[in-house]
Protein backbone atom coordinates (compact mmCIF):
# COMPACT_ATOMS: atom_id res chain seq x y z
CA UNK A 1 0.00 0.00 0.00
CA UNK A 2 3.06 2.47 0.88
CA UNK A 3 4.52 1.71 -2.02
CA UNK A 4 1.34 2.67 -4.35
CA UNK A 5 1.21 6.13 -2.41
CA UNK A 6 4.75 6.94 -2.62
CA UNK A 7 4.28 6.10 -6.78
CA UNK A 8 1.58 8.43 -6.81
CA UNK A 9 3.56 11.44 -4.90
CA UNK A 10 6.61 10.70 -7.05
CA UNK A 11 3.75 10.86 -10.65
CA UNK A 12 2.51 14.08 -9.20
CA UNK A 13 5.77 15.62 -8.13
CA UNK A 14 7.28 14.44 -11.68
CA UNK A 15 4.02 16.20 -13.50
CA UNK A 16 4.27 19.22 -11.18
CA UNK A 17 7.99 19.26 -12.69
CA UNK A 18 7.21 19.01 -16.21
CA UNK A 19 4.67 21.04 -16.40
CA UNK A 20 5.61 24.03 -15.27
CA UNK A 21 8.86 23.08 -17.16
CA UNK A 22 7.17 22.84 -19.98
CA UNK A 23 4.98 26.15 -19.77
CA UNK A 24 8.36 28.39 -18.87
CA UNK A 25 9.68 26.72 -22.00
CA UNK A 26 7.18 27.82 -23.79
CA UNK A 27 7.44 31.53 -22.55
CA UNK A 28 11.54 31.29 -23.11
CA UNK A 29 11.11 30.08 -26.64
CA UNK A 30 8.68 32.92 -27.11
CA UNK A 31 11.44 35.24 -26.22
CA UNK A 32 14.10 33.63 -28.40
CA UNK A 33 11.40 33.87 -31.18
CA UNK A 34 11.05 37.53 -30.20
CA UNK A 35 14.89 38.49 -30.59
CA UNK A 36 14.65 37.16 -33.81
CA UNK A 37 12.55 39.40 -35.22
CA UNK A 38 14.14 42.46 -32.84
CA UNK A 39 10.90 42.23 -30.65
CA UNK A 40 11.35 42.26 -26.83
CA UNK A 41 9.12 39.78 -26.67
CA UNK A 42 6.41 38.52 -24.01
CA UNK A 43 7.35 37.57 -20.32
CA UNK A 44 8.98 34.31 -19.70
CA UNK A 45 5.63 33.79 -17.36
CA UNK A 46 2.65 35.00 -19.94
CA UNK A 47 1.87 31.01 -20.39
CA UNK A 48 1.12 31.12 -16.63
CA UNK A 49 -1.18 33.99 -16.84
CA UNK A 50 -3.04 33.43 -19.82
CA UNK A 51 -3.95 29.89 -18.49
CA UNK A 52 -4.97 31.74 -15.28
CA UNK A 53 -6.74 33.83 -17.45
CA UNK A 54 -8.75 31.65 -19.63
CA UNK A 55 -9.75 29.37 -16.09
CA UNK A 56 -11.20 32.56 -14.62
CA UNK A 57 -13.58 33.68 -17.61
CA UNK A 58 -16.91 33.77 -16.60
CA UNK A 59 -18.66 31.67 -19.03
CA UNK A 60 -18.14 29.19 -21.29
CA UNK A 61 -20.31 27.70 -24.17
CA UNK A 62 -21.19 23.76 -24.21
CA UNK A 63 -21.45 21.89 -27.27
CA UNK A 64 -22.04 18.34 -26.16
CA UNK A 65 -20.86 15.63 -24.05
CA UNK A 66 -17.71 14.90 -27.03
CA UNK A 67 -16.91 18.68 -26.64
CA UNK A 68 -15.86 18.49 -23.17
CA UNK A 69 -14.44 15.34 -23.35
CA UNK A 70 -12.10 16.80 -26.40
CA UNK A 71 -9.88 18.28 -24.15
CA UNK A 72 -9.89 15.76 -21.30
CA UNK A 73 -8.89 13.18 -24.11
CA UNK A 74 -5.92 15.71 -25.11
CA UNK A 75 -4.98 15.98 -21.35
CA UNK A 76 -4.89 12.08 -21.40
CA UNK A 77 -2.89 12.01 -24.44
CA UNK A 78 -0.47 14.54 -23.21
CA UNK A 79 0.13 12.81 -19.50
CA UNK A 80 0.24 9.01 -21.05
CA UNK A 81 2.97 10.35 -23.35
CA UNK A 82 4.43 11.46 -20.19
CA UNK A 83 4.02 8.90 -17.22
CA UNK A 84 5.40 6.22 -19.47
CA UNK A 85 8.58 8.06 -20.23
CA UNK A 86 11.74 7.75 -18.05
CA UNK A 87 12.64 11.59 -17.90
CA UNK A 88 16.07 11.26 -15.77
CA UNK A 89 17.85 8.09 -15.77
CA UNK A 90 18.36 5.68 -12.58
CA UNK A 91 15.89 8.42 -10.84
CA UNK A 92 13.16 6.56 -8.75
CA UNK A 93 11.10 10.00 -8.60
CA UNK A 94 11.66 10.39 -12.18
CA UNK A 95 11.51 6.64 -13.94
CA UNK A 96 7.62 7.56 -14.22
CA UNK A 97 5.95 3.99 -15.41
CA UNK A 98 7.92 2.77 -17.69
CA UNK A 99 7.93 -0.91 -18.63
CA UNK A 100 9.35 -3.18 -21.19
CA UNK A 101 7.53 -2.36 -24.60
CA UNK A 102 6.62 1.56 -23.45
CA UNK A 103 7.91 2.99 -26.62
CA UNK A 104 5.20 1.59 -28.88
CA UNK A 105 2.40 2.69 -26.07
CA UNK A 106 4.31 5.94 -26.38
CA UNK A 107 3.80 6.59 -29.67
CA UNK A 108 0.10 5.64 -29.49
CA UNK A 109 -0.54 7.98 -26.64
CA UNK A 110 0.78 10.63 -28.84
CA UNK A 111 -1.77 9.99 -31.15
CA UNK A 112 -4.31 9.64 -28.91
CA UNK A 113 -4.69 12.73 -28.19
CA UNK A 114 -5.16 14.25 -31.41
CA UNK A 115 -7.77 11.41 -32.24
CA UNK A 116 -10.17 12.51 -29.12
CA UNK A 117 -10.02 16.09 -29.85
CA UNK A 118 -10.90 15.23 -33.29
CA UNK A 119 -13.70 14.01 -31.78
CA UNK A 120 -14.32 17.29 -29.88
CA UNK A 121 -13.83 19.51 -32.48
CA UNK A 122 -16.58 17.92 -34.49
CA UNK A 123 -19.01 18.19 -32.30
CA UNK A 124 -18.38 22.45 -32.13
CA UNK A 125 -20.46 22.05 -34.94
CA UNK A 126 -17.70 24.93 -36.05
CA UNK A 127 -16.99 24.06 -40.07
CA UNK A 128 -13.36 25.22 -39.44
CA UNK A 129 -12.66 22.70 -36.65
CA UNK A 130 -12.81 19.45 -38.64
CA UNK A 131 -11.00 21.71 -41.31
CA UNK A 132 -8.66 21.95 -38.51
CA UNK A 133 -8.49 18.21 -37.58
CA UNK A 134 -8.23 16.94 -40.89
CA UNK A 135 -5.17 19.07 -41.61
CA UNK A 136 -3.58 18.22 -38.64
CA UNK A 137 -3.72 14.78 -38.84
CA UNK A 138 -3.17 14.31 -42.33
CA UNK A 139 -0.03 16.36 -41.63
CA UNK A 140 0.15 14.02 -38.32
CA UNK A 141 0.00 10.99 -40.35
CA UNK A 142 2.85 12.50 -42.59
CA UNK A 143 5.55 12.86 -40.12
CA UNK A 144 4.92 9.52 -37.94
CA UNK A 145 6.21 7.93 -40.92
CA UNK A 146 9.97 9.47 -40.77
CA UNK A 147 9.43 8.86 -37.08
CA UNK A 148 8.28 4.93 -37.07
CA UNK A 149 10.95 3.86 -39.65
CA UNK A 150 13.54 5.70 -37.29
CA UNK A 151 11.94 3.93 -34.41
CA UNK A 152 12.05 0.64 -36.22
CA UNK A 153 15.71 0.78 -37.08
CA UNK A 154 16.53 1.39 -33.16
CA UNK A 155 14.67 -1.15 -32.13
CA UNK A 156 16.42 -3.52 -34.41
CA UNK A 157 19.73 -2.30 -33.67
CA UNK A 158 19.20 -2.67 -29.63
CA UNK A 159 16.93 -5.55 -30.23
CA UNK A 160 14.50 -3.80 -27.26
CA UNK A 161 11.28 -1.63 -27.13
CA UNK A 162 12.01 -0.55 -23.77
CA UNK A 163 13.33 3.20 -23.45
CA UNK A 164 15.11 2.74 -20.48
CA UNK A 165 16.66 0.01 -22.25
CA UNK A 166 17.95 2.05 -24.81
CA UNK A 167 18.75 4.69 -22.34
CA UNK A 168 20.83 2.34 -20.90
CA UNK A 169 22.78 1.41 -23.60
CA UNK A 170 23.50 4.91 -24.56
CA UNK A 171 25.56 5.30 -21.29
CA UNK A 172 29.04 5.74 -21.34
CA UNK A 173 30.08 8.65 -23.25
CA UNK A 174 29.02 10.61 -26.38
CA UNK A 175 30.06 8.33 -28.79
CA UNK A 176 27.44 5.37 -27.45
CA UNK A 177 24.12 8.05 -28.25
CA UNK A 178 21.94 7.03 -30.66
CA UNK A 179 22.69 10.37 -32.78
CA UNK A 180 26.28 8.76 -33.46
CA UNK A 181 25.84 4.60 -33.43
CA UNK A 182 23.09 5.49 -35.81
CA UNK A 183 22.73 8.72 -37.67
CA UNK A 184 20.37 8.56 -40.01
CA UNK A 185 17.19 7.22 -37.65
CA UNK A 186 18.49 10.60 -35.65
CA UNK A 187 18.06 12.80 -38.92
CA UNK A 188 14.63 11.27 -39.88
CA UNK A 189 13.62 11.17 -36.39
CA UNK A 190 15.03 15.10 -35.66
CA UNK A 191 13.06 16.16 -38.88
CA UNK A 192 9.56 14.92 -37.83
CA UNK A 193 10.33 16.29 -34.18
CA UNK A 194 9.73 19.33 -36.20
CA UNK A 195 6.27 17.98 -37.65
CA UNK A 196 5.62 17.31 -34.29
CA UNK A 197 6.74 20.00 -32.36
CA UNK A 198 4.16 22.10 -34.64
CA UNK A 199 6.70 25.08 -34.88
CA UNK A 200 7.08 27.03 -38.52
CA UNK A 201 7.38 25.59 -40.88
CA UNK A 202 4.59 22.97 -39.87
CA UNK A 203 2.42 25.33 -37.71
CA UNK A 204 0.02 25.98 -40.56
CA UNK A 205 -2.91 23.44 -38.82
CA UNK A 206 -2.74 25.80 -35.30
CA UNK A 207 -1.24 29.19 -36.34
CA UNK A 208 -3.32 31.30 -34.55
CA UNK A 209 -2.24 34.06 -37.16
CA UNK A 210 -4.46 31.81 -39.72
CA UNK A 211 -8.00 32.26 -39.58
CA UNK A 212 -9.12 28.52 -39.50
CA UNK A 213 -7.07 28.39 -36.33
CA UNK A 214 -7.94 24.69 -36.43
CA UNK A 215 -9.08 22.08 -33.92
CA UNK A 216 -9.36 24.69 -30.64
CA UNK A 217 -11.38 27.20 -32.80
CA UNK A 218 -14.51 26.42 -30.60
CA UNK A 219 -12.66 25.71 -27.75
CA UNK A 220 -12.65 28.86 -25.30
CA UNK A 221 -12.50 29.48 -21.37
CA UNK A 222 -11.42 26.65 -19.32
CA UNK A 223 -11.21 24.25 -22.04
CA UNK A 224 -8.64 26.04 -23.64
CA UNK A 225 -6.77 26.38 -20.47
CA UNK A 226 -6.43 22.76 -20.04
CA UNK A 227 -5.41 22.47 -23.98
CA UNK A 228 -2.98 25.11 -22.88
CA UNK A 229 -1.90 23.03 -19.88
CA UNK A 230 -1.79 19.84 -22.10
CA UNK A 231 0.41 21.63 -24.82
CA UNK A 232 2.91 21.95 -22.00
CA UNK A 233 3.01 18.64 -20.71
CA UNK A 234 2.86 17.05 -24.21
CA UNK A 235 5.72 19.36 -25.50
CA UNK A 236 7.93 18.43 -22.31
CA UNK A 237 6.95 14.90 -22.98
CA UNK A 238 8.22 14.90 -26.51
CA UNK A 239 11.49 16.47 -25.99
CA UNK A 240 11.89 14.22 -23.53
CA UNK A 241 11.45 11.15 -25.35
CA UNK A 242 13.50 12.64 -28.48
CA UNK A 243 16.24 13.06 -25.47
CA UNK A 244 16.05 9.54 -23.87
CA UNK A 245 15.77 7.93 -27.65
CA UNK A 246 18.95 9.87 -29.16
CA UNK A 247 21.01 12.06 -26.56
CA UNK A 248 21.69 9.81 -24.33
CA UNK A 249 19.04 10.89 -21.96
CA UNK A 250 19.52 12.22 -18.82
CA UNK A 251 21.52 11.23 -15.53
CA UNK A 252 20.50 14.14 -13.38
CA UNK A 253 17.52 17.18 -14.16
CA UNK A 254 19.88 19.27 -15.18
CA UNK A 255 21.39 17.50 -17.98
CA UNK A 256 17.47 16.88 -18.43
CA UNK A 257 16.99 20.29 -18.51
CA UNK A 258 20.00 21.31 -20.77
CA UNK A 259 19.51 18.98 -23.17
CA UNK A 260 16.18 19.14 -23.96
CA UNK A 261 16.43 22.91 -23.78
CA UNK A 262 18.69 22.53 -26.71
CA UNK A 263 16.45 20.53 -28.65
CA UNK A 264 13.62 22.50 -28.70
CA UNK A 265 16.00 25.33 -29.42
CA UNK A 266 16.92 23.31 -32.74
CA UNK A 267 13.07 23.26 -33.74
CA UNK A 268 12.90 27.32 -32.39
CA UNK A 269 16.04 27.93 -34.92
CA UNK A 270 14.33 25.73 -37.87
CA UNK A 271 11.19 28.15 -37.44
CA UNK A 272 13.12 31.42 -37.57
CA UNK A 273 14.65 30.53 -40.07
CA UNK A 274 11.84 29.26 -42.15
CA UNK A 275 8.55 29.99 -43.79
CA UNK A 276 5.16 28.10 -43.39
CA UNK A 277 4.06 25.50 -45.47
CA UNK A 278 1.15 24.80 -46.66
CA UNK A 279 -0.63 21.58 -45.59
CA UNK A 280 0.24 19.79 -48.82
CA UNK A 281 3.52 20.85 -49.21
CA UNK A 282 4.14 19.54 -45.86
CA UNK A 283 3.04 16.20 -46.39
CA UNK A 284 5.22 16.11 -49.45
CA UNK A 285 8.03 16.83 -47.71
CA UNK A 286 7.71 14.46 -44.74
CA UNK A 287 7.16 11.48 -47.54
CA UNK A 288 10.24 12.49 -49.74
CA UNK A 289 13.85 12.68 -48.38
CA UNK A 290 13.05 12.13 -44.51
CA UNK A 291 11.32 9.32 -45.43
CA UNK A 292 14.16 7.76 -47.55
CA UNK A 293 16.42 8.94 -44.74
CA UNK A 294 14.11 6.64 -42.70
CA UNK A 295 14.25 3.89 -45.35
CA UNK A 296 17.86 3.99 -45.39
CA UNK A 297 18.69 3.46 -41.36
CA UNK A 298 16.32 0.32 -41.31
CA UNK A 299 17.82 -0.88 -44.50
CA UNK A 300 20.94 -0.91 -42.72
CA UNK A 301 20.17 -2.57 -39.60
CA UNK A 302 18.72 -5.05 -41.76
CA UNK A 303 22.58 -5.77 -43.72
CA UNK B 1 -52.64 23.84 -14.10
CA UNK B 2 -52.40 25.63 -11.16
CA UNK B 3 -51.52 29.35 -10.98
CA UNK B 4 -48.15 28.35 -9.40
CA UNK B 5 -47.40 26.53 -12.40
CA UNK B 6 -48.60 29.37 -14.79
CA UNK B 7 -46.19 32.08 -12.72
CA UNK B 8 -43.40 29.89 -13.59
CA UNK B 9 -44.47 29.24 -17.31
CA UNK B 10 -45.01 33.04 -17.25
CA UNK B 11 -41.66 33.53 -16.08
CA UNK B 12 -40.31 31.03 -18.02
CA UNK B 13 -41.61 32.36 -21.28
CA UNK B 14 -40.07 35.85 -20.14
CA UNK B 15 -36.49 34.56 -20.02
CA UNK B 16 -36.90 33.04 -23.54
CA UNK B 17 -36.05 35.59 -26.14
CA UNK B 18 -38.67 35.87 -29.39
CA UNK B 19 -35.83 35.40 -32.10
CA UNK B 20 -38.35 37.00 -34.53
CA UNK B 21 -35.48 37.17 -37.38
CA UNK B 22 -35.10 33.03 -37.46
CA UNK B 23 -37.90 31.31 -39.92
CA UNK B 24 -39.79 28.79 -38.16
CA UNK B 25 -37.32 25.98 -39.28
CA UNK B 26 -33.66 28.33 -38.02
CA UNK B 27 -35.47 28.60 -34.50
CA UNK B 28 -35.11 25.01 -33.93
CA UNK B 29 -30.84 25.41 -34.62
CA UNK B 30 -30.43 28.46 -32.13
CA UNK B 31 -30.69 29.01 -28.67
CA UNK B 32 -33.57 31.24 -27.18
CA UNK B 33 -32.02 31.26 -23.35
CA UNK B 34 -31.56 34.53 -22.71
CA UNK B 35 -27.91 35.60 -21.58
CA UNK B 36 -27.75 36.36 -17.53
CA UNK B 37 -25.21 38.76 -15.74
CA UNK B 38 -22.43 36.74 -13.81
CA UNK B 39 -21.66 38.34 -10.31
CA UNK B 40 -17.94 39.10 -9.68
CA UNK B 41 -15.98 37.16 -7.16
CA UNK B 42 -15.69 38.94 -4.13
CA UNK B 43 -12.24 40.17 -2.14
CA UNK B 44 -8.95 38.83 -3.23
CA UNK B 45 -9.59 36.60 -5.67
CA UNK B 46 -11.15 38.74 -7.88
CA UNK B 47 -8.31 41.13 -7.80
CA UNK B 48 -6.12 38.12 -8.55
CA UNK B 49 -8.36 37.48 -11.34
CA UNK B 50 -8.26 41.11 -12.84
CA UNK B 51 -4.96 41.06 -12.46
CA UNK B 52 -4.62 37.77 -14.93
CA UNK B 53 -7.26 39.42 -17.34
CA UNK B 54 -5.43 42.93 -17.45
CA UNK B 55 -2.07 41.15 -18.45
CA UNK B 56 -3.29 39.09 -20.85
CA UNK B 57 -5.16 40.94 -23.70
CA UNK B 58 -6.23 38.76 -25.94
CA UNK B 59 -7.65 40.94 -29.25
CA UNK B 60 -10.45 39.82 -31.55
CA UNK B 61 -7.62 39.81 -34.87
CA UNK B 62 -11.19 41.31 -37.14
CA UNK B 63 -10.73 44.61 -38.96
CA UNK B 64 -13.92 46.03 -39.09
CA UNK B 65 -12.81 49.44 -40.65
CA UNK B 66 -9.71 51.33 -42.13
CA UNK B 67 -8.81 51.57 -38.09
CA UNK B 68 -7.89 48.09 -38.02
CA UNK B 69 -4.52 49.51 -39.96
CA UNK B 70 -3.14 50.48 -36.82
CA UNK B 71 -3.57 47.46 -35.32
CA UNK B 72 -0.95 45.74 -37.46
CA UNK B 73 1.98 48.08 -36.93
CA UNK B 74 1.32 46.89 -32.87
CA UNK B 75 2.98 43.37 -33.70
CA UNK B 76 6.22 44.96 -35.18
CA UNK B 77 9.41 44.87 -33.52
CA UNK B 78 9.06 49.16 -33.23
CA UNK B 79 5.25 48.99 -31.11
CA UNK B 80 5.72 44.78 -29.80
CA UNK B 81 2.50 44.71 -28.24
CA UNK B 82 3.74 40.93 -27.01
CA UNK B 83 5.27 42.62 -24.16
CA UNK B 84 2.42 44.13 -22.84
CA UNK B 85 0.76 40.79 -23.09
CA UNK B 86 -1.61 41.38 -25.76
CA UNK B 87 -1.80 38.97 -28.81
CA UNK B 88 -3.98 38.45 -31.56
CA UNK B 89 -6.60 35.74 -31.80
CA UNK B 90 -8.66 34.90 -34.67
CA UNK B 91 -11.67 33.36 -33.38
CA UNK B 92 -14.51 35.63 -30.78
CA UNK B 93 -14.81 32.79 -29.07
CA UNK B 94 -11.15 33.10 -27.37
CA UNK B 95 -10.60 37.18 -27.83
CA UNK B 96 -11.51 39.08 -24.84
CA UNK B 97 -10.49 42.44 -26.61
CA UNK B 98 -12.76 43.72 -29.36
CA UNK B 99 -11.16 46.62 -31.07
CA UNK B 100 -13.71 48.41 -33.36
CA UNK B 101 -11.12 49.98 -36.29
CA UNK B 102 -12.81 53.31 -36.99
CA UNK B 103 -16.13 54.38 -38.65
CA UNK B 104 -18.90 51.16 -38.11
CA UNK B 105 -21.26 50.61 -41.58
CA UNK B 106 -24.87 49.23 -40.65
CA UNK B 107 -23.50 46.41 -42.23
CA UNK B 108 -20.65 45.95 -40.52
CA UNK B 109 -22.45 46.56 -37.16
CA UNK B 110 -24.45 43.34 -38.04
CA UNK B 111 -21.21 41.53 -37.86
CA UNK B 112 -19.43 43.64 -35.01
CA UNK B 113 -22.69 42.52 -32.80
CA UNK B 114 -22.11 38.63 -33.53
CA UNK B 115 -18.66 38.49 -33.08
CA UNK B 116 -19.04 40.96 -29.62
CA UNK B 117 -21.73 38.28 -28.58
CA UNK B 118 -19.83 35.44 -28.95
CA UNK B 119 -16.87 36.30 -27.09
CA UNK B 120 -16.51 35.02 -23.76
CA UNK B 121 -16.91 37.10 -20.68
CA UNK B 122 -15.34 39.39 -19.38
CA UNK B 123 -15.33 40.93 -22.31
CA UNK B 124 -13.93 44.41 -23.08
CA UNK B 125 -14.41 46.76 -25.97
CA UNK B 126 -11.73 49.64 -27.49
CA UNK B 127 -13.25 52.25 -29.83
CA UNK B 128 -10.73 53.29 -31.65
CA UNK B 129 -11.02 56.17 -33.92
CA UNK B 130 -13.03 59.44 -33.95
CA UNK B 131 -16.14 57.96 -35.56
CA UNK B 132 -16.63 55.40 -32.78
CA UNK B 133 -17.37 58.69 -30.83
CA UNK B 134 -19.84 60.66 -32.75
CA UNK B 135 -18.97 59.28 -36.04
CA UNK B 136 -16.25 61.30 -36.90
CA UNK B 137 -16.34 62.45 -40.76
CA UNK B 138 -19.34 60.29 -41.03
CA UNK B 139 -21.70 61.88 -38.66
CA UNK B 140 -24.40 62.94 -41.50
CA UNK B 141 -23.48 59.51 -43.62
CA UNK B 142 -26.87 57.41 -44.16
CA UNK B 143 -24.97 54.23 -43.90
CA UNK B 144 -22.91 54.97 -40.57
CA UNK B 145 -24.03 54.88 -36.81
CA UNK B 146 -22.60 57.63 -35.19
CA UNK B 147 -22.17 56.30 -31.28
CA UNK B 148 -20.89 53.25 -31.12
CA UNK B 149 -21.77 53.00 -27.04
CA UNK B 150 -25.52 52.62 -28.44
CA UNK B 151 -24.99 48.63 -29.53
CA UNK B 152 -22.57 47.70 -27.54
CA UNK B 153 -21.26 48.79 -24.43
CA UNK B 154 -17.44 50.22 -25.23
CA UNK B 155 -14.66 50.32 -22.22
CA UNK B 156 -12.31 53.02 -23.41
CA UNK B 157 -12.15 55.35 -26.76
CA UNK B 158 -9.28 56.41 -28.49
CA UNK B 159 -10.13 59.42 -30.65
CA UNK B 160 -8.19 60.64 -33.67
CA UNK B 161 -8.12 59.84 -37.37
CA UNK B 162 -6.23 57.82 -37.45
CA UNK B 163 -5.00 57.79 -33.72
CA UNK B 164 -1.16 56.16 -34.13
CA UNK B 165 -0.33 52.89 -32.60
CA UNK B 166 1.15 54.68 -29.79
CA UNK B 167 -2.34 56.25 -28.56
CA UNK B 168 -3.74 52.48 -29.48
CA UNK B 169 -1.30 51.09 -26.80
CA UNK B 170 -1.68 54.10 -24.37
CA UNK B 171 -5.75 52.58 -24.72
CA UNK B 172 -4.55 49.39 -23.94
CA UNK B 173 -2.54 50.63 -20.76
CA UNK B 174 -5.97 52.87 -19.71
CA UNK B 175 -8.09 49.75 -20.45
CA UNK B 176 -5.88 47.86 -18.02
CA UNK B 177 -5.76 50.20 -15.24
CA UNK B 178 -9.61 49.72 -15.44
CA UNK B 179 -9.68 46.08 -15.12
CA UNK B 180 -7.31 46.31 -12.43
CA UNK B 181 -9.64 48.20 -10.64
CA UNK B 182 -12.52 46.21 -11.64
CA UNK B 183 -14.15 48.95 -13.67
CA UNK B 184 -14.89 46.94 -16.61
CA UNK B 185 -17.85 45.31 -16.80
CA UNK B 186 -18.93 46.09 -19.88
CA UNK B 187 -20.21 42.65 -20.22
CA UNK B 188 -22.83 42.64 -17.15
CA UNK B 189 -24.37 45.97 -18.39
CA UNK B 190 -24.86 44.77 -21.84
CA UNK B 191 -26.80 42.05 -20.24
CA UNK B 192 -28.43 44.75 -17.52
CA UNK B 193 -29.54 46.44 -20.33
CA UNK B 194 -29.98 44.21 -23.05
CA UNK B 195 -33.80 45.49 -24.20
CA UNK B 196 -32.13 48.77 -24.78
CA UNK B 197 -29.51 47.40 -26.90
CA UNK B 198 -31.44 45.12 -28.72
CA UNK B 199 -34.03 48.15 -29.66
CA UNK B 200 -31.07 50.29 -30.45
CA UNK B 201 -29.73 47.45 -32.94
CA UNK B 202 -32.71 46.86 -34.56
CA UNK B 203 -33.56 50.14 -35.38
CA UNK B 204 -30.70 50.51 -37.68
CA UNK B 205 -30.27 46.53 -38.82
CA UNK B 206 -32.99 46.34 -40.88
CA UNK B 207 -32.16 42.45 -42.43
CA UNK B 208 -32.13 40.78 -38.89
CA UNK B 209 -31.53 37.45 -39.87
CA UNK B 210 -30.16 36.45 -36.88
CA UNK B 211 -30.99 35.05 -32.84
CA UNK B 212 -31.54 37.93 -30.69
CA UNK B 213 -28.39 36.50 -29.14
CA UNK B 214 -25.10 34.88 -30.60
CA UNK B 215 -24.45 32.22 -28.11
Amino acid sequence: MNDILLKALYTLISLFVITNYGLLLGGTMARVRAKVQGRIGQPVWQPYIDIIKNNFKRTGIYHGVMFYLGPVFRLAGGLGTYLFIPAVYGSVVFANFSFSGDLLLVMYFIFFGQLGMALGAGQSGHPYSPLGVGRGLAQMAAFEVPFSLSIIAIAAQYQTLSITELVAAQQGGIMNWIAFTNPLAMIAAMISFLGMSMGNPFSVVIAPQEIPIGPPTEMQSSFLGMLQTNRAIFNGAKLVLFMNLYFGGAASIWVMVIKTFLIYLYTVIVGASFPRFRVDQSIRFFLGIPTLIGIAAVVLQML
Amino acid sequence: MSDSNKQIDEIASQMKMANDGLSEQDKAYFCDTRPHAVEPYKGILEKFANWARSQSLWILGFGTGCGAIELRPLMTSRYDMYRYGIQPRPTPRQACVFVIGGYASVKTAKRIVRSYEQMQGPKFVLGLGSCTVNGGMYWDSYNTINRLDHYIPVDVYITGCMPRPEALLAGFNTLKGMIREGKAEGMNKYIENFDWYKANQKKIIKDWNMPDYNW
